[in-house]
């Protein structure tokens, strides 16, 4: 017990030291998340009016970010694997690492989910128990099942070694190994249940493609192990914390292989529409064209596309994979490309035109950029805060972990 | 011991429990700015198919308060079950219907649906006669002159409040001439009301997360608005267009608030929450016509028991050509169009 | 006149036919018939007036009537009959009050007749399950031009887009 009062006073320590970027990004995330909140509070008292949701478009930005986000909760861990297959010396900052994002990634998914529902006051009848959650039928509440199944496996993988490293114990290896090869297939489930909530619906021809799981799955190995690319260069910079650039090449070069399966999933799924024309074609049409004279998401939409493909060719090819400002590049344009496809991409053409034909034009609102803003930098504190008690761990010498 | 009574004392004894109340605390004094004792109530309130006699009973009063308090009036808030032996079938008569739109403004009356945003549950689509039934053709705002919702004239009230003012429908009636330039039908031009199908195998049941909508013994799929927490997936799940959100805290004025409800029918709905047609359960489970039945001009809607072979619905689905909505998607609607001739 | 008074008022000609329904020979009602004002009964002009059977514009009385109806084939006295004005007549010289038309139209429009008695064609009110109330073809159809006419519809639904605080723009 007084281990556990120590170990949160060191937290509270660490948080409270940092130099001036450190609080200049706190600062900005803390009245980011102001913003926010008056927004959502506005929301509350309004109704969803405040959105420019509709009947006709009854999901919108936060569900497209919420998508985009369970895929990188479930990549950031995708990257434990390739860390074991090629035996990447720090193994522990990785593992590490990509469960703090996975922590991140999930408090902004369920976030996103809840400033989406119009009684948030209710949230308990999804509960076992206490509510009455349609389990199995419903894949929502699969859904809200293996996400709180994979939030709680990486927040006691992240507790564990950070309290570890507090106490100067090394972590066991017999209970940190099985709980980190858990998460692996936690991450495809959590994934792969999400994929089948759009999946399952006929009513949605878009969405009614058995190719949506494993084009999930391939763009979440993107764009995940992207964000982490990124983040271990920055921690590189900041800590020194030891990552060689083959390694990180490694990663681009499976990042490489996953866009080309997305890619090329993409294609087989264009191909299918193009040709067989039917009148499922409009969906696709609506990413890539503007029906009617109104749809508008071919503007980001090729562009998307477009950084997609050059971030293959960037990976691909070795000399411009190992070069760090290149493979930057080529992350940033990942992480674009697949915001775009599993966010709006994914939501407005699924919904446009409506089941009845109806076609509503939807960008969101101001209240719905400040409300995503705002849950960003809640995800973003939290990432913070945990690489801020991650830090100190990261940069003491370990021995060699014991079998 | 049942599955009911388990959760009900699951739920006692997590509510009794402190950290049942710090999270009950917390959602109410956050979410609802000076609760009352009726807001914690509904706070606490079951899920309908899990309340006990008692408990419905209060639940009504509690209901019947609000809207005394918001219409002046409580009104009777019916809680009947389904009629053993009836599954109700519907019929639509595409080769009649003229697409005057009096159907949408009597269901809207008569279901309480919130004037603004105004809600409708029937949606008339026109499609141009060579195109059939296909949506990318579907126009639901032909005529858009004809008049605002918030501003019927007084010959379209009054069709509304007795719709036998309408015959005989050749009378030359100029009070109601909105649009001289549009009137229905159009030439080429055909009309396909559509709302809930009211589906054997609905797809909006099964995303429910939460069990708050089902179908009901009669075939009729309803909604505990006191349990849906506004998620959406069941709108985003029918094919139909059928569910639709209170975006806003509904707009219903005294004088439209009709009193006589049904629990899972028309009693009045809070936002945030999903709502639908539901054959004017309040109607219909007392043996009437649902009201765009009693008020269709032109007799193009059908409505009575499947499980009677002498009903008006067998007749038609045995001796007229029907025609299932996307059909392929297997929903098994009970609402049949058909073509008389 | 509220819907009570039209359905069951004293003017009101109920229990018309019977029609085998559920086994049971169930009574079924109409409203009045829907006559013009002061018209009826015809036979307190038509009594004092000489008959005559000829085609012919008519001048004097009835002039807005236009019958589009198989008007080649048909004159206003093979439905009306010219000893009793007050009754209609059928093919075989049945006498039928008009309350009863709808058995004068049954007379060429049998599979349509056939839907009405199953309360397939035309309209019904009251209850699924118990009296139901049938209305007369000449409710809707106007027996001298029986073709429904083009009326005028009630409001159309409201474009989402016209959501007042909408802010448009694509997406960045």
């Amino acid at each position: 017990m007084g281990n556990i009062l120590q170990f949160l006073k060191t937290c509270f320590s660490l948080w409270l030291k940092g130099g001036r970027y450190y609080w200049t990004w706190m600062v900005f995330l803390v009245v980011l998340i102001i913003s926010g909140l008056i927004a959502y509070v506005d929301q509350l008292s309004q109704g969803l009016m405040v959105t420019n949701m509709t009947d006709s478009i009854c999901w919108g930005f936060y569900i497209g970010n919420f998508t985009f986000l369970v895929g990188v909760a479930a990549a950031a861990v995708m990257l434990v694997i390739p860390a074991y297959i090629y035996q990447w010396e720090p193994i522990k900052e990785v593992v590490l690492l990509g469960e703090l994002l996975a922590v991140s990634a999930l408090v902004m998914c369920t976030l996103f989910v809840s400033v989406d529902i119009g009684r948030p006051d209710r949230v308990l009848h999804l509960l076992p128990f206490i509510g009455t959650p349609n389990f199995p039928l419903s894949l929502l509440a699969w859904d809200i099942l293996v996400l709180n199944f994979y939030f709680f496996l990486n927040l006691v993988i992240v507790i564990y070694i950070l309290y570890c490293g507090h106490t100067g114990r090394h972590y066991k290896q017999w209970i940190l190994v099985p709980l980190v090869l858990l998460s692996i297939p936690a991450a495809i489930s959590i994934h792969t249940v999400t994929a089948f909530l759009y999946n399952g619906m006929a009513a949605r021809p878009f969405w009614n493609a058995s190719i949506l799981a494993p084009r999930f799955l391939a763009s979440a190995f993107c764009s995940g192990p992207a964000v982490l690319l990124i983040l271990f260069q920055i921690l590189r910079k900041m800590t020194g914390l030891k990552i060689r650039d083959a390694a990180l090449a490694k990663v681009a070069e499976l990042m490489a292989y996953a866009m080309f399966i997305n890619l090329f999933l993409l294609g087989a799924e264009m191909f299918k529409e193009y040709y067989s024309n039917t009148e499922h074609l409009i969906y696709t049409h609506v990413l890539f064209f503007s029906v009617a004279g109104k749809t508008q998401v071919h503007y980001f939409m090729w562009p998307a596309l477009i950084a997609s493909l050059v971030a293959f060719l960037l990976f691909l090819i070795p000399r411009t994979r190992h070069n760090i400002y290149t493979m930057n590049l080529g992350c940033l344009l990942i992480f674009f490309g697949v915001y775009t496809e599993k966010g709006m991409g994914l939501v407005i053409p699924g919904l446009t035109p409506d089941t009845l034909g109806e076609i509503y034009v939807y960008s969101p609102s101001l209240t719905e950029y400040r409300v995503a803003a705002g849950v960003f930098s809640v995800g973003f504190l939290v990432f913070t805060l945990l690489v801020k008690l991650a830090i100190p761990y990261l940069n003491q010498p370990h021995e060699s972990p014991s079998h | 011991m049942n599955d009911s009574t388990r959760s009900e004392i699951s739920r006692r004894e997590f509510l009794s429990s402190s950290a049942g109340t710090v999270l009950a605390g917390f959602s109410l004094s956050t979410l609802f700015a000076g609760c009352s004792k009726e807001d914690i109530e509904a706070f606490l309130q079951k899920h309908f198919t899990e309340l006990s006699g008692e408990d419905l009973q209060k639940v009504l009063r509690r209901l019947e308060k609000e809207n005394e308090k918001k219409f002046g009036k409580g009104g009777s808030i019916d809680t009947s079950p389904a009629m053993k032996n009836v599954l109700f079938g519907y019929g639509l008569d595409i080769s009649r219907c003229i697409g005057c739109r009096r159907c949408v403004h009597a269901c809207v009356k008569e279901n309480n649906q919130g004037r603004e945003p105004a809600i409708h549950w029937i949606r008339v689509i026109e499609f141009p006669k060579e195109a059939g039934i296909d949506f990318a053709e579907a126009n639901p705002y032909y005529c858009p002159s004809a008049g605002k919702e918030s501003n019927l004239n007084s010959a379209q009230k009054e069709i509304l409040s007795d719709p036998l003012s309408q015959y005989p429908l050749y009378r030359e009636d100029k009070k109601n001439n909105t649009d001289a330039q549009c009137k229905v039908p159009r030439p080429e031009h055909f009309y396909v009301p559509i709302g809930c199908q009211q589906c054997k195998n609905p797809p909006c049941v099964k995303a429910c997360p939460t069990k708050a909508t089902w179908s009901e013994p009669d075939g009729i799929v309803v909604i505990d608005y006191n349990w849906c927490i506004g998620c959406r997936y069941c709108m985003a799940a029918c094919p139909y267009g059928a569910r639709h959100f209170n975006w806003a805290e509904p707009k219903l004025e005294p004088a439209d608030f009709n009193p006589s409800m049904h629990y899972l029918g028309n009693r009045p709905r809070s936002r945030g929450v999903v709502e639908k047609c539901t054959f004017c359960i309040q109607r219909t489970r007392k043996g009437l016509y649902p009201v765009c039945v009693e008020i269709c001009p032109v007799g193009a809607r059908k409505f009575g028991n499947l499980l009677d072979p002498e009903s008006e619905i067998r007749y038609l689905i045995e001796n007229k050509r029907v025609l299932i909505l996307k059909n392929e998607l297997a929903t098994h609607p009970k609402f049949f169009y058909f073509y008389s001739m | 006149m509220s819907i009570r008074d039209r359905l069951y008022g004293p003017a009101i000609i109920a229990i018309l036919f019977c029609y085998n329904l559920s086994q049971a020979t169930q009574q079924v009602q109409v409203p009045r018939p829907p006559f013009s004002e002061g018209i009826f009964p015809c036979s307190n002009c038509h009594a004092a007036l000489e008959l005559n059977a000829k085609r012919r514009q008519l001048k004097d009385e009835h002039t807005h009537i236009v019958l589009e109806h198989a008007e080649k084939n048909r004159w206003c006295l093979d439905c009306h009959n010219p000893s009793d004005r007050d009754k209609l007549r059928l093919a075989n010289g049945e006498l039928v009050e008009f309350a009863q038309s709808y058995r004068l139209c049954g007379q060429c429009h049998g599979p349509t007749f056939r839907d009405w008695k199953a309360g397939v064609h035309g309209k019904r009110t009251g209850s699924w399950d118990g009296n139901k109330k049938y209305f007369l073809c000449v409710h809707c159809h106007n027996p001298h031009s029986p073709r429904i006419k083009p009326i005028s519809p009630f409001p159309a639904p409201v474009p989402p887009e016209s959501k007042p605080f909408l802010i448009g723009g694509p997406i960045p």
